[in-house]
This record gives structure tokens, sequence and C-alpha cells, in this order.
């Protein structure tokens, strides 16, 4: 059994911190996993992704053409991997940074304002955990607990006074994906990317 | 130990710490600088030696001076800096050091650019420096691999006193995965009788690779050769995948043999009897392994992330027993694995042909990145 | 009975250093190479240093330098011994480490080591032989020819305009604030050969005592490839060389100014 998921945004929004974090949760959950990120010029500035595979055996490519999952935080990402997710796969948008919904009918795509609640926790910069929360309430690969776990366990000492609020992102990412959490007043694109803010990582 | 979520590049250089290693000079260059960071830190603390140097000419050199201390030591760079090392390369094999090299491959030809490729194939494996001199060449596909390959080189290299490259690529460099690194070894205190450490109460004692006397640069060549088929009988590596009913063979290295893993999975779902040999030694060759799969296989497919570097020693090796395909991606493209099941489908669907040459074929019926 | 006579039969006025092997040189008859090697070697006697010394050859004349030394010695590729040097003394830094190079070797293609050695302070010695030409490839112009100085590549005079300027490398790497003592000296005379001495000497001094990096530029013969005698090479020195690479200290550290052998 193996499940891939692309995380992909701006340099700076958290994209390569969210797909270790759900690293550290495949491993803490005996599973394995390979992490593997875009590098180099893209890194400074322009766009970010990474590629997390989760398996029960021993791990083959680190990339695939068609990952099950994509979590897309702009809307250079949702360009880029809508058309390539396999089919019935997982898409979550930022409908923070994004103008348009989804228009693939055969994935199972979710339009969260994640900034806006990130936001509304206190901190632009959770964006990443909010998404995180909501794909793994709709992809059945890693329980939310154990995502919670590996924030716990391997959040950056210089970043722990920020454990709770990153906790509280997942769950209300989580809670968005059930249907249980209302966001008033925001709509497609209501958001511009204003500022391009130090990348978090491990 | 328990396994971690590690990053190859610093993988690498804790492993090299752990197995003792006592100097690194290095220079940096996309994508193996991590190497360079981590040991900046972590040399010094643990009382070793660490030095960025001004080039990697001096770098190799630095590493020579070290070396002949009888010390473990190593240095660490990619394709265009190890193409800057390679006149010291060449010297160290002619003064038959033990030298312990990471090359983390990047796109080229020239400076090309900082995406994984085994464009270095040739480079490493058949020289690139001058003259007869044969390296240990070990193929990491995996960030634990990664580590125990680095800790392997040292053995290997000091065993055998010769060069050992740990061949990766920025995949490999770059990627994080789950792996265990080793206990931390005692550093050795001993000294081979050969190290020049300062003639205190013996002979003295020289390290050189000239040899003027061409009968005595001709003994040493053959010492170099006897000493590397030594290596070939006791050092083959590989690791191989669904061989046992195999019907179709793939051999591929590194990262484009972990790919092609999951392409033979992929295969196998679908009942087709295909199996993956992944040399570990990319040299010494497993030709042996390569030579009996050949005698049993219908077909045999190469993939590699260059032109076909490794094809050449496979066709050698086969000398025709089976027919032959190659797929390659070159210039820092990785090939998804679907690339190599449609290779895959090709070869169990379509007869291959005996003859010609695989990798015009290849050539032939590539389109992608070919600008059409 | 009178022992004064026999006394001074006996007296030795004249022994090969125990730092210098028996083996007959290979350097062209009248090349100062001989005598540079001597007073290094009688300097490793008097420090008493021998077995603590590990020298770098380069390549060049003194490719073979390790024949003539009863030391520890390395082989360098063309340029590298500086940084081959470091690579020894940052395992070994109690040993005495120094680099014997020529001017192709060192102020040509090893131009980067040199500068970056100086440049760290490399705590090594380096023995500098300038003698203006390529010695070993049969006399074509290095980086040190003199202005108008003919070579076998520059047949018709070094032309400055084309050719460029000679490198005044003891000026250049006194500069470098990783140095501790750069001095010229030359080879000519015996009264010069006895400062170049005591210059060896303080080099090796100053890396004992951690000083940092230490280099004695030579001005040295070569009257295989001058096309002149070994006495007119002498001359040539001293009515040429001198005048454009001046004999002067460039960079002594002050704790070596009071130092006295």
């Amino acid at each position: 059994m193996q499940t891939e998921i692309v995380i992909a945004g701006f340099g700076g929004q958290g994209a390569l911190f969210a797909g270790q974090i759900l690293a550290f949760a495949a491993i803490d959950s005996g599973l394995d996993v390979t992490w593997m990120p875009s590098y180099g010029p893209e890194m400074r500035g322009g766009t970010a992704n990474c590629t997390v595979v989760i398996a029960d055996e021993e791990i083959g490519s680190p990339l695939v053409r068609h990952a099950k999952a994509a979590v897309v935080l702009n809307l250079p990402s949702l360009e880029k991997y809508e058309p390539l997710l396999a089919k019935d796969g997982v898409l979550i948008v930022n409908a923070s940074l994004v103008n348009r919904s989804v228009t693939r009918s055969d994935v199972d795509g979710l339009l969260i304002p994640a900034q806006e609640i990130a936001e509304t926790i206190g901190n632009r910069r959770l964006t990443n955990m909010v998404m995180l929360g909501a794909l793994v309430q709709k992809l059945p690969v890693l329980p939310l607990k154990a995502i919670e776990d590996a924030l716990n366990n391997h959040l950056p000492e210089r970043h722990r006074r920020m454990l709770p609020s990153n906790l509280e992102a997942l769950r209300q990412g989580a809670a968005y994906a059930r249907g249980e959490l209302k966001v008033e007043g925001v709509g497609l694109g209501a958001l511009e990317p204003t500022e391009t803010v130090a990348p978090t990582s491990v | 130990m328990t396994r971690e979520l590690l990053e190859g590049n610093y993988a690498m250089a804790e492993a090299a710490v752990r197995a003792g290693v006592e100097a690194y000079f290095g220079y940096p260059i996309t994508p193996q600088t991590e190497i360079l960071e981590w040991m900046s830190h972590r040399m010094p603390e643990v009382g070793r030696a660490f030095l960025q140097a001004e080039s990697e000419v001096a770098a190799i050199n630095m590493l020579y001076g070290a070396a002949c201390t009888g010390a473990r030591v190593m240095s660490s760079s990619s394709s265009p800096g190890v193409s800057l090392m390679m006149e010291g390369l060449s010297y160290i094999a002619g003064t038959e050091l033990p030298v312990v090299l990471i090359d983390v491959v990047r796109g080229g030809p020239g400076l090309g650019n900082i995406a994984p490729s085994q464009g270095d194939y040739n480079q490493i494996v058949h020289g690139g420096g001058h003259g007869d001199y044969f390296p240990i060449v070990l193929a990491p596909a995996s960030v634990q691999e990664a580590i125990d390959l680095t800790v392997l080189a040292f053995d290997l290299a000091e065993k055998y006193r010769s060069l050992a490259f740990v061949m990766a690529d920025g995949s490999v460099g770059q990627m994080m995965e789950p792996a265990e690194l080793p206990e931390m070894r005692p550093v050795r205190k001993e000294r081979p009788d050969w190290a020049v450490t300062g003639a205190v109460g013996r002979e003295r004692r020289i390290l050189s690779s000239i040899y003027l006397n061409v009968e005595l640069e001709e003994k040493t060549n053959f010492r170099l050769l006897e000493r590397w088929y030594e290596v070939e009988k006791n050092e083959i590596r590989y690791r191989e995948y669904y061989l046992d009913d195999a019907e179709f063979v793939i051999v591929g290295f590194g990262t484009a043999g972990r790919i092609a893993l999951s392409a033979v999975r992929a295969a196998r779902a679908e009942g087709i009897k295909v199996g993956l040999l992944r040399p570990v030694t990319v040299s010494p060759f497993p030709a042996a392994q390569v030579a009996e799969l050949a005698q049993k296989a219908q077909a045999m497919l190469v993939v590699e992330m260059n032109t076909g570097q490794m094809l050449n020693d496979v066709l050698r090796i086969v000398k025709g027993a089976c027919p032959i395909e190659f797929y390659g991606r070159m210039g820092g493209v990785v090939p998804y694995p679907d690339e190599i099941l449609n290779e895959i489908h090709r070869i169990t669907r379509e007869p291959v042909s005996p003859d010609g040459d695989p990798r015009l074929r290849w050539m032939q019926r590539f389109t992608p990145g070919r600008g059409q | 009975m009178d022992t004064s006579v026999s006394t001074v039969k006996n007296q030795t006025v004249y022994i090969r250093p125990s730092a210098l092997t028996d083996t007959p040189s290979h350097y062209c008859p009248g090349c100062t190479h001989g005598v540079a090697h001597r007073l290094i070697a009688e300097i490793f006697d008097e420090m008493g240093i021998r077995e603590k010394v590990i020298g770098v050859a380069p390549v060049g004349c003194s490719v073979f330098a390790y024949n003539y030394f009863d030391t520890d010695f390395v082989e360098a590729a063309h340029g590298r011994a500086p940084a081959m040097a470091t690579g020894i003394k940052r395992l070994l830094p109690d040993r005495v480490v120094f680099t014997y190079q020529g001017d192709g070797d060192l102020a040509s293609i090893g131009m980067g080591e040199i500068m970056h050695a100086a440049g760290r302070g490399e705590n090594i010695t380096v023995i500098f032989i300038n003698n203006a030409i390529y010695g070993m490839t049969g006399g074509q112009m290095a980086p040190t020819t003199l202005p108008g100085q003919k070579t076998s590549s520059s047949p018709s005079g070094r032309d400055v305009e084309t050719m460029g300027f000679p490198i005044h490398m003891a000026e250049v790497l006194a500069k470098m604030e990783g140095s501790g003592y750069i001095v010229r000296r030359s080879l000519h005379d015996p009264k010069n050969i006895r400062l170049a001495k005591k210059a060896i000497r303080t080099a090796f001094e100053a890396q004992v005592r951690g000083l940092g990096f230490s280099m004695v530029e030579l001005l040295s013969s070569c009257p295989s490839n001058w096309g002149i005698t070994p006495l007119e090479s002498l001359k040539w020195i001293e009515e040429k060389m001198v005048p454009v690479y001046p004999l002067e200290d460039f960079k002594v550290a002050p704790t070596l100014a009071g130092l006295k052998f």
C-alpha cells in the first residue's frame, strides 16, 4: 500500500515543513516514507514543493507523476497539479489565494480559506497546518492524532511556543473539511499574497 | 539506535563523522553543500580537522596531504567540482592512498544544472583522471544506503589503499528518509607503516606518484591491477528484486534503480514476470550476475539518468546473450515510474531486436524533451 | 708533547649535515638549488628538528628534493604543495611542515594555493626558489622572468606589453594578514648565502613559534637555461635580478625581530 502527496506553494508558505511533519508522523506510525523537495533556485523566492511517499514496504521512486493527493497553497500550484492528480485523488486548495474552483469532477476537491482561518487563530504562517489538517481529514493515510504527535515531537525548539496554535490550526483545518467550521464573509481569492515570510524548516 | 528522518547529505556527513573521519576539506557546490556545512560545525565539535578550501583543486590536494599522514580523510563535491579534482585523484591513486570522496552528481555537461543526474558514471567509474587506476565506486539509492556505504567506503579504501567514491545523485543528497546512523566509532589511533608522520626513530618515508624509471612505473601499474582483481573477487555488492522467476530483467543503479523498482512492482501487479538487479558497487561491477541473468532473460532493460554510460558495460558483459533495450533521462530530468512501466510493456509485448544499438533505438523513439 | 699541530690537522671545516642524505645531486653544475638544500639541512641539524620535519616537494627541477633530505617527504602535484602542506599540518600541527617550490610552481600554476595558504596564516614554511625561468622544461618564460629577458618561449625578450610584468611574490604575500615572516634573499655570494641561512632559520623558528605563514624567496641561478657560465650566472643575479627583486624584509613578526642564533 502506497500513498503519494504533493504539497506546493510559494517559498515561505511552509509547504516543505508541512511535508516534513507528515513524514515524521509516518515514521512514528511505523511506516516507511520519503520526503523529496524541489531544491535549487526555485526555493529562493519562487515556488516550493515536496513529494511525500508513505508506504508499508520499501519505497521505490520518491517521485510519481500522478500523486494520490495534492495540497496546493497558491494558484500556480493548482494549475500545475490539478491535471496531474490521480483519478479519485484528494485535492486541497487554499481558497484564500486562488480565484477559481476545482475543475476536475473525478477528484475529491476541497476549497478551504486556509489563510483566513490561520489569521483568526493569530498567524498567517499557520496556513500550512490548516491545510495539513484538512488533508488528513480527507485522505485516510494517517490519523490527525499522528500529525499532532509529530508536531509535538518534532517542532523545532525555537518554535515551541507556537505548538498550541499549530495544533489549533490542524484541528480547525480538519473541522473545516468535516463541514463543522464556517468561515464568514470570505470567498475565492479574497487575499493576495502580500509578503513572503521566512520558511519554517526542521 | 532508532530510525530518524534524515536528509541524505547530512546523513552521509554524520555517517563519516561516526566512522571516525579525521579531516574534511571541501568547497561549496550544490547539491551537496549541506555536507560541507554539517562538517563545518561537527568536525570542530569532535576535535577534528575541517577546512573550507579556496577551490576544489585545493581541497583535493589538502586531502592528498592529509591522507599521507595515514589518517581517515574525505571530501565531497558535485560533478563540476569533481572534474576539477580529477588531477588530484589521479595523484592519490598513483600514490596508493586511501581516500573517500562523495560525488552528489548533478546535470551536465558544463555548468549544467543542480538537478539529480547519473552523468558522472564514466568520469568516476572509468577514470577521468589520467593513467591506469581502478576506483571503488558505491552507488546508494536511499538515505540508509548512503549512510552504510559512506562507512563502508572508508573500510574499503583502507583495506585496498584505494580511492573509494560514494556516487550519489542530487535526489539521494536532498531527500529525507527514515534511516539509522551507526554508533560512533573511536578514531583509529594507529597509523599504517607507510604513513608520513615525521621520521622519529625510524627510516624516512617518501610518498610520491612519480616513477621516472619506466620499469618501476609498470610494476606499480601491475600492483594496482592485481589489487583491483582482489577487489573484484571480494567486494561486489548488488540488490536483487523479484529475480527468481523473472523473464525480463531491469538493470539500474542508484536513484534510477529505485525508480525502476516502482515500475517492476506495478508490472508484477499486472502479472508480468519482471525483476530488477540494482548494482550497489558499480565498480567493481556485478558482471557475473548480469551475465547469468542474461542467460535466462527474454530481454533486458537498462535504465539510467544519463545517455547509457553503464549500458556500455552491460553490453560488453552480456555479449548478445539476450536482447537489450535502454531507457534514459538526462540533464537532471528524473524519470517517473510510469515511463519505465511503459518500457516494460513494450519489451514484453513486442520482440526486442538482438542486433543494433539500443541507445540509438531509444533516441529514435524518445520524443519528450527533444524539442519537437 | 706539542699537540697543537695535530689538533689543527683534525679540525673539521666542512661536513655533510646529517639531515642531508648521501646522494649525488641531479642538479646542473652551478645551480644554486644545492646551496639552498644544504642551508635548509644545516638548519634542521642546528634546530634538532630533523625527525619532526615533513617536506613537500614541487614539480619543477626540485621535484626530487625528497631524495636529498633525510626527513619524511611527499611529492605534490604542480603548484599544489601549499594545499598538500595544509592537509598535513592540520592533522599534525606539532610537526614542522615546509614546501620547496620554484617560480613556475609557486607563482604561476600554484598562485591560488600560495595566496590562500598565506591568507589563512597557515603555519607552514615556504622556500621559494626564484630563478626567473622554467628550468625543468628547458628554459621557458616564468612569471618572474625579467622584462626583456630572453627565454625559449620569449625569444625576443619578455615584452611587458604582451607578456606582462614580473610578479613580486614576497611583496604580495607580505600584504596578507596571515603571514608572519616574508623576506627575500639571494644565493649569489657567501655574504648573501649567510644572510639567506639566517632568514631560513628565522622562517622555521616562526613556524615553531606558531607565527603563521613564513616564506623566504631566494634569488637563484640557472646557468643551463640562462645560457651562461655558473660564475656569470652569479653576477647576473647581482646585476640584473637584485635591482628588480630587492633583498628586503617585507614582513617580520615583532617577536622574531630580536632572535639570535
